[in-house]
């Protein structure tokens, strides 16, 4: 179980970097939600990886941690309020900055350029 | 009640940004001014109060829902973290004030927002739980994203695409590390895991070193700290400059969990852990001086030259924790009140230059004359010889200070020669700053042209903001007796490791 479940954070924190560091706003914001998924994960770990365990005293002779629990549950939250406004903030970058390249404006501008002069010359 | 006034400074802005999203508060301009500014007075006089208090009675500690440490969250009231609750809260008060002259306008929400941001600050400052220091981050966070936006200028949406991506990496990393944290101590509360940290044996300590160190890359990056300072510059020249002027805290929060991490968890009492950080810390902070110092140089507007500026106080801040003596966090909490101010002044006064000067803006160069120079002027004048350190003012105490605190470490000829070339940088930089802003005039078609779109003079609400502010450097040279005393207790506290841990896990008692 261990190895499923660090290997299941590995690959989405791998993914989730991969993500992060291309250009487009639309994929950052994908990596982003896998990389907290990740660490959502990992917190959750943080308490010790158990079967059969009970979070709650006096139910079971040995009882799993309840505070990582906690802590996942505020980190879901807080997460989910931080994506929604990283996607409003990306659509409104891309109205404003009409581009979905994170630094506002493309690698291909020159191109682009003189295909428009090109269109304005006739 | 005396029991709960530690909690008030995060209630009463909680209470505010909640009111004023409600119908009788919030609904007319005027509406929202006057509760903005009443229940932003009323936040100050409560942190006042409990500044009183604690430099009264001691530190005082709030069991939150009466779970007591360590099991619950506490808040806990020390000398240093009150005092910059009340710079927090004076800060957010002048910013209240400055921007009710029409900067507010731009939007529905600014006072809203401020009130959150100062709620957020506030938590984390009081903070005693380290997942609760978590959860301020992230709402003070939030708050400073939408303040970033506010304006709706298209040039300000980059940069806060920019600053919202890398702090929400900043968070996730920031809860890799409480996790491993977490496994290793078994704790969250600040008091319990630093009595914790020394006990640990075999791999748990290079585990712990692990979550200390990637703390860190959070606490850089939300202090602005080389290499993750890059966003700064940007973000603070992209908003408004009132908006600017209140974040000058924000760099500040950063600084404070360095603070508490590095001197009460990864202390000298950490056994194996003590002074995980203090390497890194140092040579960063010298380099962030430099890179500072070269950014002030390079800048090439008012604001882009103060966010250069607090780059360079957030390195002389950190190499002053990296020592870690008493006498060093004195003068940084010295330091850091003094810098506060003094930038957010710097972000005020190049806002109404700048509006003064038509097309120019507040860019170093020449451009039509100003309405009100005599005025300005003084007020650049003041603020500028602080921010340099030269005597009189408020700088040049703190100055003085820091350099002898830092004459017997290891190293201190390097210190000393990257700050003092550092200060000339900025001396340098702001003479030329304000010469030619100020005695510099052209008289082209264009300037001619802008001299009928002229703006109006300075709205006295502004100026009531601005002198409050730049009052602080004269302020806090008369008073530089009693408030390096207070320092010196507040730093005292801070290092005395079993009377910290003592104290919060008992309850305050």
């Amino acid at each position: 179980m261990e190895l499923l479940y660090a290997s299941c954070i590995g690959v989405l924190v791998s993914c989730g970097v991969f993500l992060i560091l291309r250009a487009r706003t639309f994929p950052v914001v994908l990596g982003l939600t896998m990389f907290s998924y990740a660490v959502n994960l990992f917190l959750f770990s943080a308490g010790r990886l158990s079967l059969n365990k009970a979070a709650v005293l006096g139910y079971s002779s040995e009882y799993a941690d309840p505070l990582p629990q906690a802590l996942v549950l505020t980190a879901i939250v807080i997460g989910f309020a931080m994506t929604a406004f990283v996607v409003i903030l990306a659509i409104r970058g891309r109205a404003d900055l009409g581009t979905d390249h994170v630094d506002g404006y493309e690698v291909e501008v020159p191109v682009k350029k003189i295909i428009k002069k090109r269109k304005v010359k006739p | 009640m005396s029991q709960h006034l530690i909690f008030l400074p995060i209630l009463i802005p909680m209470l505010a940004g909640v009111m004023l999203l409600m119908s009788p508060f919030g609904k007319t301009k005027m509406n929202r001014r006057i509760t903005s500014l009443s229940l932003g007075a009323l936040t100050l006089l409560v942190s006042i109060i409990l500044l009183l208090t604690v430099n009264g009675n001691g530190t005082q500690v709030y069991a939150i829902g009466d779970w007591s440490a360590p099991f619950g969250i506490v808040l806990v009231a020390d000398p240093l973290s009150t005092i910059l609750v009340c710079l927090t809260t004076l800060l957010g008060f002048v910013c209240t004030l400055y921007a009710s002259s029409g900067d507010d306008d731009k939007g529905n929400f600014f006072h809203p927002l401020l009130h959150f941001l100062v709620l957020g600050v506030n938590g984390a400052f009081l903070t005693g739980d380290a997942f609760n220091l978590f959860v301020f981050f992230e709402v003070l966070l939030i708050a400073s994203y939408s303040l970033l936006m506010h304006g709706g200028q298209k040039r300000s949406t980059r940069a806060a695409l920019h600053y919202v991506i890398l702090n929400l990496v900043g968070s996730a990393v920031f809860l890799i590390a409480l996790g491993i944290l977490y496994g290793v101590l078994g704790t969250l509360n600040m008091a319990d895991m630093a009595q914790k940290v020394s006990l640990l044996q075999g791999d748990d300590v290079y585990l712990a070193k692990i979550g200390g160190l990637l703390l860190l890359v959070v606490f850089a990056l939300k202090g602005a700290l080389l290499p993750l300072h890059l966003w700064l510059p940007n973000t603070y020249a992209s908003a408004m400059p009132v908006v600017a002027a209140l974040f000058a805290i924000m760099t500040k929060v950063g600084i404070y969990s360095m603070m508490r991490f590095y001197t009460l968890i990864f202390g000298e009492h950490a056994g194996e852990l003590s002074h995980v950080a203090q390497n890194w810390l140092w040579w960063l902070a010298l380099i962030t001086i430099m890179m500072g110092s070269i950014g002030v140089l390079a800048s090439k507007s008012l604001s882009k030259l103060t966010a250069n500026l607090v780059i360079v106080s957030v390195g002389t801040l950190v190499v002053l924790i990296s020592v870690q003596t008493v006498g060093s966090s004195a003068a940084a909490i010295y330091y850091l009140v003094h810098s506060t101010l003094v930038t957010a002044a710097l972000f005020l006064i190049a806002d109404i230059i700048g509006r003064q000067r038509g097309h120019v803006f507040d860019r170093i160069e020449a451009g039509p004359p100003m309405l009100q120079p005599k005025l300005l002027g003084v007020c650049f004048l003041i603020a500028g010889i602080s921010v340099i350190g030269m005597p009189p003012l408020s700088g040049f105490i703190a100055k003085v200070w820091l350099l002898k605190e830092t004459v017997n470490i290891n190293n201190s000829e390097i210190f000393w020669t990257i700050y003092l070339l550092a200060s000339l940088a900025v001396l340098v930089a702001v003479t030329k700053a304000g010469s030619t802003v100020f005695w510099n005039h052209s008289n082209t078609q264009k300037d001619i042209k802008a001299e009928s779109v002229r703006p109006r003079i300075v709205n006295s609400m502004q100026l009531v903001a601005i002198i409050i502010l730049i009052s602080s450097a004269p302020l806090m040279t008369l008073f530089a007796g009693s408030l390096s005393e207070y320092s010196q207790s507040a730093a005292t506290q801070l290092h005395d490791f079993n009377n910290n841990v003592n104290v919060i896990l008992s309850g305050g008692k």
